[in-house]
């Protein structure tokens, strides 16, 4: 019974996506909603037939079956009630009354991979490029996209819509671009499933189930890129590698209750063999071409934390990688995380002047990383750091680790 | 925020093994990735190689650039700081040093 009640929201995530795509193929991006429509109708005429008659043989079939005639009803009526909408449709109603909606594998991977690139506009922001993705291309619930951004539905619906609107508006054509213009475009697209990504494995939402789905959609969505000849670059390969490296450590990252538990302190007998050898493999895929990008920097830092003994060989090999991530890009996570690394393998006294310079002063984890630094050294300056973090932390999870180190630094 | 160039200028005599190149490498990745840390790392620049032709007037062409000086431009970064004196404040952690040579700090003109 268990499995039944589970069996649409699973369905609902892995084919309405499909059916989305490749219905708003057939019909052109401005019809998007239609598109959607159908594909919602159809999940509520299974949910009522399923209910009085049990659950067919084969209920992706008969879902698609269901999604074909809804579409087939909504061209004749497009047809007979506004000639407008037909004429439109790249295929020929004249000569083809019986319109055949291809719901092959690889049309929907084509169509899929089509509808990324349409998503991952410039035209708009960032967060409607993720929302969007998670709607349309991972069959996520408004209720579970507001979940995931620590927001409600009504913002999350009018963000949505608001997008769909400017999409429209901008003429966005569901279609790979050119070889050209690929790469160019392709920089958009990866960052936004870097941001889902990220989304699900760093979200403060206490919901686990749906921050795991959030990474296996981004890893997902990532290896069909990679599956297909004109999207297989050496970055989408080296960002894939740096989700299977992250994507290890997931059961390992949190106990029973839910809670963080820190690299240090996780059993690395928890770590996922399988998506490390993953990880490698992509990674060695992603050694082409002579332009490093910071997929393939992160990439290799998330390789060295896959091997958990401390070595100055390890550390080294991370600082230079931090190194070279921030010459190619500035953040702050990436400048606390190098001087980090920098203690681990040039000595704390270094890394404290290099800390000092930083003055990163609204950031908790600034002064996280200088109370550790100083732990040790000088005790007291360490004791004022955390208790610095302690008031500029924001979460409880932050709040929770930090008192930890306070609490284990006055018993010593 | 300003933009300064620095110009790294070294002897030409210098000529280190390769276990010192490997060591002055992780040297100069060390000071790059400190200075890009602060944010304040605007290019990373360029390595100059070290032949090189001098034209002067007249279709005369000379090889080298040091005939005459002992000095010889290895590279240069640009870097984000608010007045000279931080810019070359940051210069003095730059490995150059250590080896004899010496960094230029100078100024970017701004068009604004």
């Amino acid at each position: 019974m268990n499995n039944e009640q589970e069996l649409i929201p699973h369905l609902f995530r892995t084919e309405y996506s499909k059916i989305v795509s490749v219905l708003s193929k057939l019909f052109g991006f401005d019809q998007i909603e239609i598109a959607e429509d159908i594909a919602g109708d159809t999940f509520l005429t299974a949910t009522e037939t399923w209910g009085l008659k049990g659950i067919p043989p084969n209920p992706t079939a008969w879902l698609y079956n269901v999604a074909k005639n809804k579409a087939k009803n909504h061209l004749q009526r497009a047809k007979l009630f506004e000639n407008k909408i037909a004429p439109e449709i790249k295929i020929n109603l004249a000569t083809n009354q019986e319109i055949e909606l291809d719901l092959s594998e690889s049309n929907i991977n084509d169509s899929q991979l089509q509808m990324m690139f349409a998503i991952c506009n410039p035209a708009i922001t960032m967060e409607s490029q993720i929302g969007l993705s998670l709607r349309i291309l991972c069959g996520f619930g408004i209720d579970e996209i507001a979940d995931a951004f620590l927001s409600n539905k009504e913002t999350i619906n009018k963000r949505l819509l608001r997008a769909k609107e400017k999409l429209r508006t901008e003429k966005v054509k569901i279609e790979l671009p050119g070889i050209q213009e690929i790469n160019d475009r392709l920089d958009v697209v990866l960052t936004t499933l870097y941001l889902l990504f990220s989304e699900g494995y760093y979200s403060s939402s206490q919901n686990k189930t749906l921050r795991k789905d959030l990474c296996l959609e981004a890893i997902r969505l990532c290896y069909m890129l990679v599956e297909n000849n004109a999207t297989n670059k050496p970055p989408v390969n080296a960002l894939l590698s740096l989700m299977c490296f992250h994507a290890s450590r997931f059961e390992a990252r949190t106990d029973d209750n839910g809670e963080l538990v820190l690299y240090n302190d996780q059993d690395s007998a928890l770590w996922n063999k399988d998506l490390i050898e993953k990880g490698e493999y992509f990674l060695n895929q992603a050694a082409q071409g002579n332009k490093i990008s910071k997929y393939h920097t992160e990439a290799a830092i998330a390789y060295w934390h896959t091997i958990k003994d401390d070595s100055k060989n390890k550390w080294e090999n991370i600082l230079q990688l931090y190194n070279q991530l921030l010459q190619i890009e500035y953040s702050p996570m990436a400048a606390l995380n190098r001087t980090f690394a920098l203690s681990m393998a040039n000595g704390k006294n270094a890394a404290i002047i290099e800390a000092e310079k930083l003055k990163l002063t609204d950031n908790h984890f600034y002064y996280v990383l200088l109370g550790e630094l100083y732990t040790d050294i000088d005790n007291e300056k360490a004791k004022q750091h955390f208790k610095t973090a302690l008031v500029l932390a924001k979460t409880d999870t932050d709040k929770k680790s930090i008192i930890q180190k306070l609490e284990s630094l006055l018993k010593n | 925020m300003k933009e300064f160039v620095l110009i790294f200028r070294m002897t030409k005599d210098d000529q280190p093994s390769p276990a010192q190149m490997q060591e002055r490498m992780k040297l100069w990745q060390d000071w790059m990735g400190g200075i890009a840390a602060q944010n304040k790392l605007a290019s990373s620049g360029n390595r100059l190689g070290t032949e090189g032709k001098v034209v002067k007037p007249k279709n005369v062409v000379t090889n080298g650039p040091y005939v005459e000086i002992k000095e010889t431009i290895g590279g240069y970064i640009i870097i984000k700081a608010e007045t000279i004196d931080e810019a070359a404040e940051i210069s003095k952690g730059c490995p150059i040093l250590q080896g004899g040579g010496n960094v230029e700090v100078r100024p970017i003109v701004s068009m604004e």
